[in-house]
């Protein structure tokens, strides 16, 4: 293979791992609460939507991402309404919020802009462009490190690199911190944190609040970064992805971490294989390769590819004992 | 789901709480219609008028009745075992399938009064074997039925593009669909069967799949509460240890329950396929699956509620589309957005309204006796 070529094929996985990443760390935040959140593409595709919006009407990128992550957190605080407070069916609510999305999203979009649900096409302006590092035309005379240092590291949007950052601060703050140990405690046994004197809806509440922040940011790459406006259900299942790869990657930040690049790099290398025909084979169908993370996924529930251990308390909703 | 408490009367815990429920779900959905800048009640007015006003919307209505009907059994049968089956949209997909290769292979051998029964077995094998992997997932090796289910609707959705793109399209033609089935072969409509009488009414895609929506619905009373494996079900969804101790096999109970459902949604097959589409094609059964949630939680679970509810569904989505009509600010997606406030208010909100309601009978009945005292 053509060392470019792979090159560029490495650079578009992890652009499209992007979104994954973010969101696989929302869910997991959330779900080692004890919150299970299968509204993970309904919160990005809203975010998508606010950003791109605001974007188009402000012309600012940041004031756009801002806008993502107040209205991602808002359904993140309405489904952690519904599943903490209310204690309701956290899959339920799931559900209902990836509808609210996916309808509210079209309803004001085509009412705002006219133009059947899309908002404009944007201008460099109210997006994030991809950044060059320093360094990329002092190193391009270095053979192989060069190239590579222009086309693998650098020549990312800001969100990228927020991205990989954000799963050693997730892996950090479950892991090694108080927060963290909560945390995980109040998704494994919640009547010990209550009885340890911590508060078990507050904890919660801060773990949906982390979730809405990431999916935010993850609906604000999407649309104004990854692509220049919003489209109709743009992220075309990617919070289920996202969700696969959390599964995946069995709870845990690093794994999930290699999950999202490896079903990224499959989205890349389809994209890549459509109608090239390749001797021996023939032309691959592009559907299984695309089908591959969900295949994946169901055998390793199967318990064919190790163990998937869920957290014990999540999707159960905390009853105090009075 | 927490039990229910005893502090309401009955009638109000059967009926009150689910109506307030739901008209909350709608005066929400009413503030979007204001935000957007149309009056709410008029747009009921266009809804209710374009989905019951003519023969003709009334045919819609009812058609897409039938693929709600078929979903909110799915996932209503599901619910009494406990189990959340969000794959109706996959079972369905296949479902379909089913009942089209079957069509393409026999349509000039047989007719429709002889093929009817085979679509039907067709479309319920299909449909019970994408829900049987995630079923025996969950019976037999623990993992989530919600997450494989997710899963399989994706693989479904993989699987269709792959059939309609490289196998099953026309031969030389571009487009992902298969040839149209014989005219022999396809469903009659309700419209061409009354016309037979005489009675005339305008074309809609209301065919006689309809009546395998009420069969479903007997079906699915007389199983559920009258059948030892109904009980088996019920017992299996209220506590499974129980269950257990009961003398029930509860994984097998959870397998077949699945299966069932799954049948259920695959039937969607035989009113867009045979009935309806006459041919193979991408995403028909769109997002009838969800919908099925909102049927299946607004109908209480019963299939009386699930009738209402999928006919309730039905005006919202014929008289949607007569609203982006009339109103063209409002898009016809505003019935997903419906669809979701019913699913949040009468699903993972349910409890919302009961303590006011409590309240409320609490002081009704603390004046009741002083009236009687006076």
């Amino acid at each position: 293979m053509d060392p470019e070529l792979l090159l560029r094929t490495l650079a578009a996985a992890l652009r499209l791992s992007t979104p994954l990443i973010l969101c696989a760390m929302a869910g997991l935040l959330s779900e080692r609460s004890g919150i299970v959140d299968i509204g993970l593409e309904g919160k990005m595709l809203a975010a998508a939507f606010a950003a791109a919006s605001m974007a188009a009407v402000t012309g600012s990128a940041w004031l756009a991402l801002l806008c993502g992550i107040v209205i991602a957190t808002l359904m993140a605080l309405l489904h952690g309404y519904a599943c903490i407070t209310q204690r309701g069916n956290q899959v339920v609510s799931g559900v209902a919020i990836n509808l609210l999305a996916s309808g509210l999203t079209v309803v004001l979009g085509s009412y705002w802009f006219q133009q059947g649900g899309q908002t404009p096409m944007l201008t460099d302006l109210g997006r994030f462009r991809p950044l060059e590092l320093p360094g990329v035309t002092l190193l391009n005379g270095v053979p192989i490190l060069g190239a590579i240092y222009r086309d693998l590291v650098s020549g990312y949007s800001l969100i990228v690199y927020v991205a990989l950052i954000a799963v050693p601060a997730t892996h950090w703050l479950v892991n090694k911190t108080r927060f963290g140990l909560r945390l995980r405690a109040v998704g494994e046994y919640p009547q010990a944190v209550d009885t340890a004197g911590v508060s078990v809806t507050w904890l919660r509440y801060r773990a949906v609040l982390l979730c809405g922040l990431l999916t935010g940011i993850a609906g604000t790459y999407v649309s104004i970064a990854q692509n220049a406006g919003f489209s109709r259900d743009m992220t075309a299942g990617q919070g289920f992805i996202a969700l696969a790869a959390m599964i995946f990657g069995k709870w845990r930040p690093y794994p999930a971490l290699g999950a999202c690049l490896l079903f990224g790099l499959l989205d890349a290398v389809s994209i890549r294989l459509q109608g090239v025909r390749i001797a021996g084979i023939g032309e691959v169908p592009v559907q299984l390769i695309q089908a591959l993370p969900y295949a994946l996924t169901v055998l390793l529930l199967a318990g064919f590819i190790g163990k998937a251990v869920a957290p014990k308390a999540s999707g159960i909703p905390y009853v105090k004992e009075r | 789901m927490s039990g229910a408490r005893p502090d309401l009367p009955r009638w109000a815990d059967i009926g009150l709480i689910p109506l307030v429920n739901v008209l909350l779900a709608f005066i929400v959905a009413g503030l979007v219609v204001v935000v957007i800048g149309e009056s709410p009640l008029e747009a009921v007015q266009v809804m209710l008028s374009g989905a019951l006003g003519s023969g003709e919307g009334l045919g819609y209505t009812l058609y897409y009745a039938t693929n709600f009907i078929f979903t909110g059994l799915a996932v209503a049968i599901a619910f009494h075992a406990g189990l959340f089956n969000i794959g109706g949209e996959g079972q369905a997909y296949i479902g379909g399938l089913g009942v089209g290769l079957l069509l393409l292979g026999l349509d000039h051998s047989l007719s429709w009064p002889i093929l009817l029964p085979l679509a039907v077995v067709a479309a319920l094998l299909f449909g019970a074997a994408w829900a049987f992997i995630p079923a025996w997932l969950q019976a037999y090796r623990g993992s989530h039925i919600v997450i494989t289910t997710i899963m399989f609707n994706f693989l479904a959705s993989s699987l269709m593009v792959y059939l309609l793109v490289n196998v099953l399209n026309e031969h030389g033609a571009t487009s992902p669909e298969s040839r149209n089935i014989a005219a022999t072969a396809q469903l009659p409509f309700i419209s061409d069967i009354l016309g037979g009488f005489g009675i005339k009414m305008a074309h809609t895609p209301l065919n006689l799949s309809i009546l395998i929506a009420v069969l479903a619905c007997v079906f699915v009373w007389i199983y559920v509460w009258h059948t030892p494996w109904g009980y088996e079900l019920r017992t299996v969804g209220q506590s499974e240890r129980a269950a257990v101790y009961a003398g029930v096999k509860p994984r097998r109970v959870i397998l077949v329950t699945l299966c069932i459902s799954g049948a259920l949604a695959g039937l969607v097959g035989v009113n867009e396929i045979m009935g309806v589409q006459h041919r193979l094609l991408l995403n028909f059964n769109a997002g009838y699956g969800f919908t099925g949630i909102a049927v299946a939680l607004m109908g209480r679970n019963h299939p009386l509620g699930v009738v209402l509810a999928a006919i309730l569904f039905g005006i919202l989505t014929q008289g949607g589309a007569e609203l982006s009509f009339e109103m063209p600010n409002i898009d016809r997606n505003m019935v997903t957005v419906i669809q979701g406030l019913v699913i949040l208010f009468s699903g993972a909100l349910a409890h919302l309204s009961r303590p006011w309601l409590e309240a409320l009978f609490a002081l009704l009945s603390r004046r009741r006796p002083s009236l009687k005292e006076a």
